[in-house]
């Protein structure tokens, strides 16, 4: 085992792909920015200064200061404190995760649907085919955030209006999902069509393997390529569907923040001076937002033989 | 043609059946109509009366045929929670909306479609490489960061712009332009180049991949062959096969107008059609919901409808099949 690993590293480090990420300083500081913002977002408990939302840890005392290197500022509160008095670095970080929780579940959630579809549509061909592309095209010609805010909007009027804040989150990820599938099921499809012509598939079929076996095990890891840079692209789009639906007041709740509520609510200070309430979780969002769709885009590039 | 059209027709008639289906629903099984209708203190045989009178005893099916009926007539009941017809608050919003779609669609092909070609041309120059980049920002901004910024630094810092509605409008009767005025153009700034941003950084993206494609070309090749001058080549021959994917582009473009209006109404409180269905949702108004929900997949499906048309008016390889 130890031996197949360090060939594996070997293989890894002698790569085109580990050659083209070492040779680009973006690429290379935009993953750093990643794995730091994914890593602090996730032990957030530890990394923050401060738990926001353990009511003994704040103090309405502590409320609206300002930045460190302003006046009324506190070395205390690095980015300042909101209208509660609560660290305004720590919110960030418990938000964040909030943000990247939604955007992985829903990603993870739009990608399951999207190879299922994409798969048997592929795979099957006919009508049922002709079925699902037609109902793919249709949806693609609607932008995703508004497909979002539409799923949104009705399953919200679906449910009983007390139970919005707690089934927030859940309705946000199915929202987002339902609008990304599209593109996994087109690459998927096209992929699986092609391979369903090849002879491993029909040696399959032939020691009469049952379908959905065939469909998972011999076909579904030979599509996995294209369907992995969708989705790293797709992660950026949904933190920003995310972030954009929880602003317009039909995300997640203020009880459990993301940066899209985050700076729901600080906006609300932006009049009065105390600008850092909204700005700094937007930089972050900013931030995180652009490493990934660097990131993306150079795995895009990087796995496309047609580029080398 | 006529199968094509009727294909495609066909396939818009579906899609209108099963977003009314949903709006439906929505009537059906959210809340009781009847009581969002009248007061607390009224008889329990007068609600009936009033059920009887709207049909809500009538068969699903019967209702679901009154209700389509209803649509297509624009009539929606009113609103829960303005307690307005829907239709007119409607019309009362739509204005706003057009202008600002209207203003940054025209900003945004203005300033796109040059920074496209430049960056297609001169593509390893600094400037095309900074607008790049640029593009990508703007990607990654979110449209409400964006209007938050322009608030933060034209409203809040500098005073020089108002950061919510409309300013002074001037009613024609039956349309309410903020054209007409100082004050309503001062308004209209900030929202419009909101709105333009994003629809830019994707027109600077089409077009420059769009004129790069067209460039390889073997048509351009032979020109240069030719002797032509390079401006004649870029100008007359490229970019005008560039401009055939542009009627996708506006038609995607319109649609993510839509999309994109609701969250820079949002921002900048603009009395538009947008902050009228956001805030629907909230108090879930459900006549506002469903007769929003139609008009979006009315407007959609009328968009691709003319734009399946139009390409296979213009592309002749269409037409073989």
């Amino acid at each position: 085992m130890g031996e197949y690993l360090g060939d594996f590293w070997r293989r890894f480090f002698d790569s085109d792909i580990w050659w083209s990420f070492k040779s680009s300083p973006l690429v290379v500081g935009a993953s750093i920015i990643t794995f730091v913002m994914i890593f602090s977002s996730v032990f957030a408990t530890y990394v923050a200064p401060y738990n926001p939302f353990d009511l003994a840890q704040f103090d309405l005392m502590d409320s609206l200061k300002a930045p460190v290197w302003m006046e009324g500022g506190s070395g205390k509160f690095w980015l300042g404190t909101d209208d509660q008095g609560r660290d305004v670095l720590s919110t960030i970080l418990y938000g964040s995760r909030v943000s990247l929780l939604v955007g992985f579940m829903s990603v993870i959630f739009a990608m399951i649907i999207g190879i299922i579809i994409g798969l048997i549509a592929g795979y099957s061909g006919g009508w049922v085919d002709a079925v699902l592309m037609r109902i793919a095209d249709v949806q693609l010609s609607f932008p995703a955030i508004l497909i979002a805010l539409l799923v949104d909007g009705v399953v919200r009027g679906l449910l009983p209006k007390g139970s919005h804040d707690d089934l927030a989150i859940y309705v946000l990820i199915v929202a987002i999902a339902l609008s990304f599938w599209v593109q996994y099921a087109r690459t998927v499809r096209s992929s699986a069509m092609v391979e369903r012509t090849k002879e491993y598939v029909q040696a399959a079929q032939v020691i009469g393997l049952p379908q959905p076996l065939i469909l998972l095990r011999h076909i579904l890891p030979n599509v996995m390529g294209p369907v992995l840079v969708i989705a790293t692209i797709q992660l950026a789009l949904a933190v920003i569907t995310e972030a954009t639906l929880s602003f317009l007041g039909v995300g997640v709740p203020p009880t459990s923040p993301s940066l899209g509520t985050l700076i729901r609510v600080g906006n609300d200070y932006l009049f009065s001076g105390e600008w850092w309430i909204t700005v700094f979780p937007g930089l972050a969002l900013v931030i995180l937002v652009l490493a990934v769709n660097i990131l993306g885009d150079w795995l895009r590039d990087a796995l496309n033989p047609k580029l080398r | 043609m006529f199968l094509f059209i009727g294909r495609r027709l066909f396939q818009a008639a579906m899609v209108m059946l099963a977003v009314a289906l949903i709006a439906f629903a929505l009537f059906q099984y959210v809340g009781d109509p009847i009581a969002n209708m009248v007061g607390q203190d009224t008889s329990v045989a007068d609600r009936e009366k009033l059920k009887e009178q709207l049909g809500l005893n009538d068969s699903i099916l019967v209702q679901f045929g009154n209700f389509v009926a209803n649509a297509v007539q624009g009539e929606f009941g009113k609103s829960y929670r303005l307690r307005k017809p829907v239709k007119e608050l409607i019309g009362e919003r739509f204005p706003a909306t057009l202008e600002l779609s209207l203003l940054s669609a025209f900003l945004a092909l203005l300033v796109g479609i040059p920074m496209g070609v430049y960056t297609a041309l001169r593509r390893d120059s600094w400037l095309a490489q900074g607008f790049m980049t640029l593009s990508l920002i703007g990607i990654s901004l979110p449209t409400f960061l964006i209007g938050i910024f322009l608030i933060l630094f034209f409203g809040v810092m500098l005073q020089w712009l108002p950061t919510f509605g409309r300013g002074e409008v001037v009613d024609l009767g039956w349309w309410t332009t903020g054209f007409l005025t100082a004050s309503g153009w001062k308004s209209l700034i900030m929202p419009a180049i909101t709105l333009a941003i994003f629809q830019m950084t994707l027109i600077v993206r089409l077009i420059r991949a769009e004129m790069l494609e067209v460039l390889r070309s073997d048509y351009i090749k032979f020109a240069r062959a030719r002797g032509l001058r390079e401006n004649s080549i870029s100008f007359v021959h490229a970019l005008k096969n560039t401009l055939v994917p542009v009627i996708t582009i506006i038609g995607l473009q319109i649609g993510s107008l839509i999309a994109f209006a609701i969250i820079t109404e949002s921002v900048f409180q603009w009395p538009g059609m947008g902050l009228l269905f956001i805030q629907a949702i909230e108090e879930v108004d459900i006549p506002i919901m469903s007769a929003y929900l139609l008009l979006i997949a009315f407007v959609f499906v009328l968009i691709n409808l003319v734009v399946d048309i139009l390409y296979y008016a213009i592309d002749p390889r269409l037409r073989m099949d």
